[in-house]
This record gives C-alpha cells, sequence and structure tokens, in this order.
C-alpha cells in the first residue's frame, strides 16, 4: 500500500483549473520527483496535500487516512511535513526560535532537544548561527533552515518544494546531498523541482506534470534517458 | 513642582493610552487589521464594573475580574462573528468598515442597556496618596496604580511573547500564516487569543481611565480609542514596546499642551505631533522596514 496517494485530484483557482485530475503514490522509502515547467502546478499539488488549499474533486489519503478535508494546521501532527517554496522562514526570529516553532506539535521537551541536537548535526551552520535573526541568512543557510525546521517535527514524509531555487551551484549539490542523507535515515521524500536533471539524479521516482496534467511517469533513470525529457527538460 | 506634577500626570494618563494601544498594535501586528470597535470595548469594560460595583455591591476586585471576563469574551466573540468571516475577503477595507460598524453596534447598545445620561464612576483606588518633597508635590494613589498596572502589563506581555508557546505563535502568525500553519499553529485560534488579551487589557484600560475621568457615557470610549490608536502609530504600529512609548509619549504631550498652551487645542497638538513624527519616520518610532534577503 502506497504511503501517499494522491487520486483525481482537480483543483481550481476562481474559474481556472490548475490541476486536471491528477493521481500519483509515493511508496514509504522513496525519494519522488514531481517535474515540470514554471506554472505547471507542481506547488499548488503541495499546497493541496497539506491542507493550505481545498480540492474541488479527489483525495488524498495518507497512511490509510483520508486527510483531503484535514485543515493544514493539523497535518504536521500526523507525520508530514512542508519545506514551502522560497523558505518561508521567520525572517524576524532566530534561528533557534524557527527550528523550535519546526516542533510546536510535540511536547516532549527532552525528545525535542534531541531531534535539535540531529538538526545541528545535519546542519552545523544552523549550530553556529543559532542566536542570529533568520531574515540576515544567505539563501542557502535560509534553505538549510527551512529544512532543519521542517525536520523537527520528526516527519515520516517531507514535502520540499524547489529547495534549489535561487542558489549556486555548489550550494545546490549541498542541498541534494542533504535531501539524499534525510531519505537515506529513512524518511520518505515528495520533492518538487524545476530543476529537473538534479532532481532526477537522486530521485527512485517520477512524475512529469504540465499544465495541470501528469504527461509521463516512471523510474527516474529511465526518465533520464528519455528523449522527450532530454529535450523539453534537461535542455539538450 | 508644577512641571513634576504634570509629568506624573501625563506619565499616568500615557499609561492608560499605552495599555488601550497595546490592544490595537497586538490586533494589527497578528490579524492585519485596525479593530476600531476596541475603544468601545473600554466602555463596556467600565460599564460593567459600574453596575458590578453598585448594582451587585461588588468589591474592586473581583468586579474587575468581572470587567476583564466580559470583555474578553467579547472581545472573541467580536472576532468569530464580525471579523473572522471577512479574514480572506478580497479587500482589506470589508474588515475595517465591518470594525466601524461593530464600534456603533457596541455604543448603541450601551445607550439601550445603560442609558444616555452620564454616570459618575465610583473611585476604584482608595489608598492615601503618595506625599513628596514636604507636601510639594502629592501624587494620587490612583496615578500610581496606573502607572504600575502599565509596567506589570508591559512586562507580562513581553515574558508572554517571549517564553510561552502561544506567545512564540503569535510572532509567527503576524509574520507568515501560511508557514505558521505548517508548523500546526491554529492561526484562527491565535488570533482568537490575541483579540482575548487585546480585550482583556482594554479592561483594565477602561477602568483606569473611568477612574480617573468618573463620568461614563457610550462614548467614553471613542475619543481614547482613537488616542490610542494614534499612540500605536506613533510607535511603531505592530510593535509592543512602540506602543508603549507611543502611549505615554502621547499622554505626557497631551498634558502638557493643556497645562502650557491650551487646554482647547490639547487634542489637535497631540495630532499635530503624530503628523510631525510620520513625516520625519513614516513607519513611527519604533516601528521597522524589514530587509529581506532572498
Amino acid at each position: 500500500m502506497a504511503m501517499l496517494e494522491i487520486k483525481d485530484l482537480e483543483v481550481y483557482y476562481g474559474v481556472i483549473q490548475a490541476i486536471k485530475g491528477v493521481s500519483f503514490q509515493v511508496n514509504e522509502g522513496e525519494i519522488i520527483a514531481l517535474i515540470g515547467a514554471n506554472g505547471a502546478g507542481k506547488t499548488t499539488i503541495l499546497h493541496t496535500i497539506t491542507g493550505l488549499i481545498a480540492p474541488k474533486k479527489g483525495s488524498v489519503i495518507f497512511e490509510g487516512k483520508e486527510i483531503t478535508k484535514v485543515p493544514a494546521h493539523k497535518i504536521v501532527s500526523l507525520g508530514m511535513a512542508h519545506v514551502p517554496e522560497g523558505r518561508r522562514v521567520f525572517s524576524q526570529l532566530t534561528v533557534y526560535q524557527n527550528l523550535k516553532l519546526g516542533a510546536y506539535t510535540r511536547s516532549d521537551k527532552d525528545g525535542i532537544e534531541e531531534t535539535l541536537q540531529e538538526v545541528y548535526k545535519r546542519f552545523p551552520r544552523l549550530e553556529e548561527r543559532r542566536n542570529q535573526i533568520a531574515g540576515t541568512l544567505s539563501g542557502g543557510e535560509q534553505q538549510m533552515l527551512a529544512m532543519g525546521r521542517a525536520l523537527m517535527s520528526r516527519p515520516r514524509i517531507i514535502l520540499m518544494d524547489e529547495p534549489s531555487m535561487g542558489l549556486s551551484p555548489i550550494l545546490v549539490n549541498e542541498i541534494f546531498d542533504i535531501i539524499q542523507r534525510v531519505s537515506d535515515a529513512g524518511t520518505t521524500v515528495l520533492l518538487v523541482e524545476q530543476n529537473a536533471k538534479k532532481a532526477l539524479s537522486i530521485a527512485d521516482r517520477a512524475y512529469v506534470l504540465e499544465t495541470g496534467n501528469i504527461v509521463m511517469s516512471g523510474d527516474a533513470a529511465v526518465l533520464m534517458d528519455d528523449d522527450s525529457i532530454r529535450k523539453a527538460y534537461l535542455g539538450e | 513642582m508644577s512641571f513634576l506634577s504634570y509629568l506624573i500626570n501625563g506619565i499616568s494618563l500615557g499609561s492608560v493610552y499605552a495599555i488601550i494601544a497595546l490592544g490595537y498594535t497586538m490586533v494589527y501586528g497578528i490579524a492585519k487589521m485596525l479593530n476600531f470597535a476596541h475603544g468601545d470595548v473600554i466602555m463596556i469594560g467600565a460599564y460593567v464594573m459600574l453596575t458590578a460595583m453598585t448594582s451587585l455591591m461588588a468589591p474592586t476586585i473581583p468586579a474587575l475580574l468581572l470587567a476583564v471576563v466580559a470583555c474578553t469574551v467579547l472581545g472573541v466573540v467580536i472576532e468569530r462573528v464580525a471579523y473572522r468571516p471577512l479574514r480572506n475577503a478580497s479587500s482589506p477595507l470589508a474588515v475595517l468598515i465591518t470594525a466601524i460598524g461593530v464600534s456603533y453596534l457596541l455604543q448603541n447598545i450601551a445607550l439601550l442597556v445603560f442609558g444616555a445620561n452620564t454616570k459618575s464612576f465610583p473611585s476604584v483606588v482608595q489608598l492615601p496618596a503618595l506625599s513628596l518633597a514636604g507636601g510639594k508635590l502629592v501624587i494620587s494613589s490612583l496615578t500610581l496604580v496606573t502607572i504600575l498596572a502599565c509596567i506589570v502589563i508591559m512586562i507580562g506581555l513581553t515574558l508572554f511573547i517571549k517564553k510561552t508557546k502561544a506567545g512564540q505563535a503569535m510572532l509567527a502568525v503576524s509574520e507568515d500564516k501560511g508557514a505558521a500553519q505548517l508548523m500546526g499553529i491554529n492561526v484562527n485560534g491565535t488570533i482568537a487569543l490575541t483579540f482575548a488579551i487585546g480585550s482583556a487589557l482594554a479592561a483594565i484600560a477602561g477602568v483606569l481611565l473611568c477612574s480617573a475621568y468618573p463620568s461614563l457615557t457610550p462614548y467614553t470610549g471613542s475619543m481614547p480609542g482613537i488616542k490610542a490608536f494614534v499612540a500605536a502609530v506613533f510607535g511603531g504600529i505592530g510593535s509592543i514596546p512602540g506602543a508603549m512609548i507611543g502611549g505615554i509619549l502621547l499622554g505626557v504631550i497631551e498634558i502638557f499642551g493643556r497645562a502650557y498652551i491650551s487646554s482647547q487645542m490639547a487634542d489637535a497638538i497631540v495630532f499635530a505631533v503624530l503628523i510631525v513624527v510620520l513625516l520625519v519616520k513614516p513607519a513611527g518610532l519604533l516601528g521597522k522596514k524589514i530587509q529581506e534577503k532572498v
């Protein structure tokens, strides 16, 4: 059984249909990439999964439980974290305060402290800068903070929206290394990316989204060799 | 000595403005709306206090608690019934106009229930006055209690926001409602809590204000409400220390204006100072422009 299952999802912005009947599955332990051009509907799908947008039709099933109508603030305690597009760290709070807010739904003090140390271990930069105001961090550091903040809830699945956006190539590699390590540590990953090449390089499977429809899906390695994908998304 | 006594009176009046301004500034910071009915919650608080003391013969402290509870409930109900349904309205003016409507509604309910006659407010603080410098400077106990209340509220609120989870949630919601929800924060609940705190403070401010100026009508809250709004903007709306400094400065300017320039012009002077401050510092004294790094 799939860990996360999206069935016949249809989402509208007013009268405009952004998602036109999308279905896909994420199995436990996988890295799934959702790739596609700007405006294809990738972010909309993530927002619908975590309840920030309500779909018109279709359902979202997480670990066998229908969560389509669960409000956004109740999603994280189910074991699903969302790293939003553009990081959206709390720029006026410190790194430490941001991380603590990531554990907002948890009340086990010792456990939170333990997770905090794990996050610091994974992102030593965050520990160095723990008392710095988040708005003064660099783009790469803010991305690390957004990921660390999501990990503070100890999610079983993590949704990441364009983690490489606006970062230098070296930082992009670093961020993708971290995603790989988060996955190796046992967290399932649903990754939305415009950087299709990097996304396919770490993903197990991928879905290709075009104007609200899934037009292709399969093993990431197979898609990487597909001629139409190479032309449209890999710039070859 | 008169200068000192004007200054202390100004700080005391300013403390009342500051307590009211905290309600404005917190609601603005977190719900991004101007609650123009806030001043009228003060008036309701004062009427509840008056009724409790005169009709129910309640002692001061229980009567004050009753006023605080009544205003807290009122604030939460107003938010739930009048503002929440409009939170995602396409125009921010919808909720602003509703707030003005709620303000008139509260005034007219008070008119209906308590009548149009001016009621005289009992003296709430009955402690001896403090006499300094061989009787040359006398500070009434009410003045001291008002200033003390303001200090205690300021410290309490700062600690609440810094140290508690609910306080951190408020900061998160004030910055990014969507990201706050992704952390598991109930945005509606946090906004309701903000209204509850602001309205509880309004009740305290109403009682202190009416003790200092003991005549109560259904319109008692509107001018202090507007001045506290000015104080909040003056200090930098959204900023808690800003509301505090803005309120106290406003009170001092008002009392000095009344004492040294003209008692009729005092309100005009207050607003003139606001205009000058906003020309020089458009975000208010402590208002800050956040530099965002991408």
